[in-house]
């Protein structure tokens, strides 16, 4: 009976309509997958060593203290990334399939999923140096048991957690603050989650728990999957009930408000636009890695730009990336109607800049790092609204996949806009500030490179009306493809 | 007011469509039947410029469609969800239309009252967004919406299709107004027969992309049409 989930999984990867760009992207996640894998399994079996020699702690005890934080960002990036075990289930509901072998095979499915077997690259190099290092075998090979249940439990969890809609928030959110508090040491939740790790290596019973908790969050997850099965249960659309909404204040903007009223629902409304938003929250903390100077490699000054960049252009990169694809599902209104294309890309571009606005002021907690790193912020800021605010429209008048607004579980990669042209237009974005400031830099001063970059936001701005004309172009001469690409939904 | 020239749209060697001329006037209501895949709605993206014809182009109002793109004015289409947006209530969406053809909200609002009965008070206030709402209903919503603005060239594909009965007749009922205009020019295609030919002045038929048949409603023409669907 499976063989026939197999071959329709089979069939629909093969004949999707977008299997090229989806083959191509595969390839690049593949690759990347292989990367996190490889780097890894470096860390595990370097990790030993480091703690050993350049923290003088005990290894494993130390790793012990910090698997609570790595099972928790394991759930939260599983809740972000993990796709959910579908499989077309809708037309099965009426075949002679027992429901019970149905969710079996989502359920097998995601056993095999990338997020649980990542971990053993880590694990297993860490337990091959434990061994090597006279650490019992039989120890750890309970502890690698326990660990091994403990993430399976996660995997389930997330089923479980996917199916409420705010709920990880709240954990990570809790994480974060515990994670605050453990450094600044006023409350170390490791004291009481660490000996529990601990345990699974010293006591051999204590590897049971973590076996009953995720058979218990298997069984519950599976029963309520089997449950949900009903067209009016988990496979309903979920509809709340919502108000209209005026935007009237925004009238201001001219006939560009028409759309920028319409642009900003369709962020709060729809969980895939919401989620770019979420990216350029993110984005905002980027800035930590380079300017506390935590990684080596990115203490360059050139890397300043680079960080503030996606600092102040989060929103901008990952929105404007997919413009005009947000309108997919409606684009054949849109073409037959009285729009001028000026007005319609003005109106994402005043988004962009406004979220751009909003990226910088946030961005003002970094003058905690120096005036010096906020001046790079500012500059940044300028180079994005200039330029790279037209790079990525530009770029997006190339994407022609389609975007299915109410799913979350597409927002990395999978159909993702991939072609040489968005890649090529890429370049600008990031490594032409670089260049401008390592020019500046190396030349005369660090002022002389902020300037360049600076001038170059500025110069930007002449060439707006260029760059929107040179996109109408685009726009007018691929809207049939566009049409009729757009049209093919997976 | 709609002329189409020597159209032709191949798809890989395979012709959907293959008009050699066809003139609809100015004030006709026009009808459109054809079985699945006889090229009723490739007739009708052509017409808004959605597709690229392989061959030959369609003029209206004088405007050839792919050209230029001031028919957009004073054409209004409802062909498939894909003209209406899942996550605007039905109120916003209508506004937004309405912004885009030059009416204010209270231009809007004294159309929207006209067609209450129409609406069935499933659709205005009902807190929904319009992904959330039926078949039918988004229906009602696309339908009436090509209504804003006072266009003169209306453009619906298949618009009885999924309408409770009582819907059904109300549409009829607001088709045949539209048509009593002599300004205005309806454009619709039907697999219901008994409809097309109650509120259509003209009927052309479809077949595998071809017109095999074009007709002035009279009172024989349900028969006829039935004649010929019946072979």
């Amino acid at each position: 009976m499976f063989k026939h989930f197999i071959v329709l999984q089979w069939k629909s990867f093969w004949r999707s309509a977008s299997l090229t760009s989806g083959l191509f992207m595969k390839l690049f996640m593949g690759f990347w997958a292989l990367w996190i894998a490889f780097m890894s399994a470096v860390g595990g079996a370097a990790i030993f060593k480091l703690i050993k020699e350049k923290l003088h702690l005990e290894p494993l005890e130390t790793i012990n203290k910090f698997l609570i934080y790595w099972l928790v960002f394991d759930l939260v990036f599983r809740y972000a990334l993990q796709k959910m075990p579908v499989i077309n289930i809708k037309p099965l509901l009426l075949l002679p399939f027992q429901k019970n072998k149905i969710v079996s095979f989502a359920f097998g499915k995601t056993v095999f999923s990338f997020f649980n077997v990542i971990h053993a690259f880590f694990f297993i190099p860490f337990s091959i140096v434990l061994i090597s290092n006279g650490y019992p075998v039989i120890n750890v090979l309970l502890w690698n048991l326990g660990l091994i249940a403990l993430i399976y439990g996660n995997n389930f969890l997330n089923i479980i957690l996917n199916k409420k809609d705010n709920l990880i928030f709240i954990i990570g959110g809790i994480m974060i603050v515990l994670g605050g508090l453990h450094y600044y040491d006023y409350f170390n939740i490791t004291t009481y989650t660490a000996p529990f790790f601990q345990g699974l290596y010293d006591t051999s019973f204590f590897v049971a728990i973590p076996i009953v908790i995720t058979v218990g969050l298997l069984w519950v997850s599976f029963r309520s999957f089997v449950k949900d099965l009903y067209l009016d249960a988990g496979l309903a659309t979920k509809a709340k009930t919502i108000k209209t909404e005026n935007l009237d204040w925004l009238d201001r903007f001219g006939k560009t408000a028409t759309f920028l009223k319409n642009d900003i629902k369709l962020i709060k409304r729809n969980k895939r636009a919401r989620s770019t938003v979420l990216v350029s929250v993110l984005f905002l903390f980027y800035g930590l890695l380079f300017f506390t100077g935590t990684v080596e490699t990115y203490k360059g000054p050139v890397w300043q730009i680079f960080a503030a960049i996606f600092v102040t252009g989060g929103f901008l990169l990952s929105f404007g990336q997919f413009v005009p694809s947000w309108d997919s599902s409606y684009y054949p209104l849109m073409m037959s109607q009285n729009i001028r294309y000026k007005e319609y890309l003005s109106s994402k571009w005043w988004l962009m800049v406004i979220a751009t606005l909003i990226s910088t002021i946030l961005a003002s907690g970094y003058l905690y790092f120096g005036w010096d790193v906020y001046l790079a912020i500012l500059v940044a800021a300028l180079y994005n609204i200039g330029v790279n605010s037209h790079v990525v429209l530009w770029a997006g008048a190339y994407v022609k996949t389609p975007i299915d607004l109410t799913s979350n579980k597409k927002a990395f990669g999978d159909k993702q806009a991939f072609n040489t042209k968005t890649l090529l237009l890429s370049l600008p974005k990031m490594a032409l500030p670089m260049i401008l400031y390592a020019i500046g830099y190396y030349a005369y001063s660090p002022y002389a490179g902020y300037a360049l970059v600076a001038i170059a936001g500025l110069a930007g701005f002449a060439f707006k009306d260029a760059v929107f004309n040179k996109i109408e172009r685009i726009y007018r001469s691929e809207k049939y493809k566009t049409i009729a690409a757009y049209k093919q939904k997976n | 007011m709609i002329t189409v020239h020597n159209l032709t749209k191949t798809y890989t060697g395979n012709t959907v469509l293959n008009i050699e001329h066809l003139e609809i006037q100015k004030g006709n209501s026009f009808g459109l039947v054809g079985n699945n895949g006889a090229g009723k709605t490739t007739l009708f993206s052509a017409l808004l410029d959605l597709i690229n014809p392989s061959t030959g182009h369609i003029e209206n109002n004088g405007f050839n469609v792919s050209k230029s793109e001031d028919w957009k004015s004073i054409t209004a289409a409802f062909i498939d969800e894909t003209f209406l947006i899942g996550y605007l209530t039905a109120e916003e969406y209508f506004y937004f239309i309405g912004e885009l053809r030059g009416q204010n909200k209270a231009d809007v609002d004294g159309l929207l009252s006209d067609f209450e009965d129409f609406f069935h008070g499933e659709i205005l206030g009902q807190k929904k967004y319009l992904r959330d709402l039926s078949k039918g209903n988004q229906k009602k919503v696309g339908i009436i919406a090509a209504l804003i603005g006072t266009p003169e060239v209306i453009i619906l594909d298949e618009p009885f299709a999924n309408l409770d009965p009582t819907t059904q007749i109300r549409l009829k009922k607001i088709i045949k107004d539209l048509a009593a205009n002599p300004e205005v020019t309806v454009l619709v295609s039907s697999h219901d027969l008994m409809h097309v030919t109650e509120v259509c002045e003209r009927i052309v038929v479809l077949d595998k992309g071809e017109v095999v048949k074009d007709i002035t409603t009279s009172e024989q023409t349900l028969k006829e049409l039935e004649a010929h669907f019946n072979k």
